[in-house]
């Protein structure tokens, strides 16, 4: 729809604030045979009735053919259905394991949703492991629930992690940038030396490498990474692997 | 209808009335006039209907929605999977990788083709030749010699002339 989608042309690349509304009336005909297309709104944008208001301040992206989200900084997760996120098991109760994801409430985990798992093969999961998951259910009104298989039954790497290494906690907007398609972040990386990374979409970062002190340093520049020019990275990047050879 | 007539004349009396389900038995309904059985229904429906509960609310139709919102990120930005690993730190973790990212690209290509380690005719070949040996293995005594003449017709024709081996009756 070209009324649609020229609400939205003019405003994308720039900053919005909440409250801002589009708003759009479809025009009626006789027959009522246009087939309308639809709008997919993001992460950032409501719909309320026909309009769509934006709820989140940031900048208007938008992806070929029909989505529209705003692109914003926050540090707090909110859980949203289909993310994989790192959780740290915080208790066992029953038949759940409960989880805690960084949200406004713990999630809780099946203990058979992992690959392989029966009522008399229970997995290994104990109090204080990592683990990797996704979002089954995750609504403001209900308790999120996290599994580690997906729709055929496989773990695709889901599941407990991490026998060593470090976790630690990135902004929002940061992780975005490191699990975007080509991201350059990860490019500069791993020319530095060997390492092996997990990212949860609820900012939590796993790294391991051969030896403590890699990690440490792995870990300090992610941690860095988040308001420097891809200049200055470079930069600071080529400085490290000097020093570490 | 005579034993009705009876039974509905006790009933003015004051003595024991019959009830309604016995009323809507067929035995009893035989002897009614059509008029008296649309009443009987009519009566029904109207209690039924009286018994449940509906709202006032005039007809809402589903309005057709064009906006379809999206929680998460993950599609808006094709956000890749989330464990990796370089210079083969862990191998499992870079198969993963190649899978699930693959996985992903697929879905946007139309169709992609796998790297085959041998040709198709060659696997045609194989194939011929599997299907040729499974067949005498499972065929049975009379037929193998069959098999391994008719091998060697192109458009495998396949000829009648072996007989079966029938008994023949002796001719006096």
């Amino acid at each position: 729809m070209d009324t649609i989608h020229a609400c939205f042309k003019d405003k994308i690349g720039e900053v919005l604030l909440p409250g801002d509304v589009f708003s759009f009336r479809l025009p009626e005909s006789g027959d009522g045979s246009i087939k309308t297309d639809k709008i997919i709104c993001g992460p950032g944008l409501r719909r309320n009735g026909e309009e769509v208001q934006v709820c989140k301040s940031g900048i208007l992206r938008h992806k070929q053919p029909n989505m529209y989200w705003i692109d914003s900084q926050q540090r707090r997760y909110v859980p949203a259905k289909g993310e994989s996120v790192i959780g740290i098991v915080t208790a066992k109760s029953g038949d759940i394991f409960k989880v805690d994801v960084g949200g406004s409430e713990q999630a809780s985990l099946s203990y058979l949703a992992f690959e392989g798992a029966t009522k008399r093969n229970r997995p290994n999961v104990q109090v204080g492991d990592l683990v990797y998951g996704q979002f089954t259910i995750a609504n403001k009104d209900m308790e999120p629930e996290l599994v580690c298989i997906d729709s055929c039954g496989r773990a695709n790497g889901m599941g407990v992690f991490g026998a060593d290494g470090l976790l630690f906690k990135l902004s929002l907007g940061l992780v975005r940038r490191l699990l975007a398609p080509q991201s350059e972040i990860v490019k500069d990386l791993e020319k530095i030396f060997p390492f092996e990374l997990v990212v949860g979409m609820n900012g939590r970062v796993w790294v391991k490498a051969k030896t403590v002190q890699q990690t440490l340093i792995v870990t300090n520049l992610l941690e860095s990474c988040e308001n420097m020019t891809s200049q200055q990275r470079q930069t600071l990047f080529k400085r490290v692997a000097e020093g570490s050879l | 209808m005579r034993v009705v007539a009876l039974w509905s004349e006790m009933a003015k009396d004051g003595a024991a009335k019959l009830s309604k389900n016995i009323l809507r038995m067929k035995f009893m309904q035989r002897g009614l006039d059509a008029e008296l059985k649309q009443q009987l229904e009519e009566e029904e429906k109207r209690i039924v209907s009286d018994e449940h509960w509906s709202l006032d609310l005039p007809e809402l139709t589903a309005k057709e929605n064009h906006i379809i919102e999206e929680r998460s990120c993950v599609p808006c930005e094709d956000l890749v999977y989330g464990r990796m690993s370089f210079s083969s730190f862990n191998p499992e973790v870079e198969k993963l990788m190649l899978l699930m990212n693959t996985h992903k690209e697929e879905e946007d290509d139309s169709v992609s083709r796998m790297e085959t380690d041998i040709t198709d005719e060659e696997m045609a070949r194989r194939y011929e030749s599997l299907v040729e040996s499974m067949r005498k293995k499972f065929a049975k005594k009379r037929n193998r010699s069959t098999i391994t003449k008719s091998g060697e017709d192109v458009n495998c024709n396949v000829d009648d002339n072996q007989h079966k081996n029938v008994f023949l009756k002796p001719q006096d």
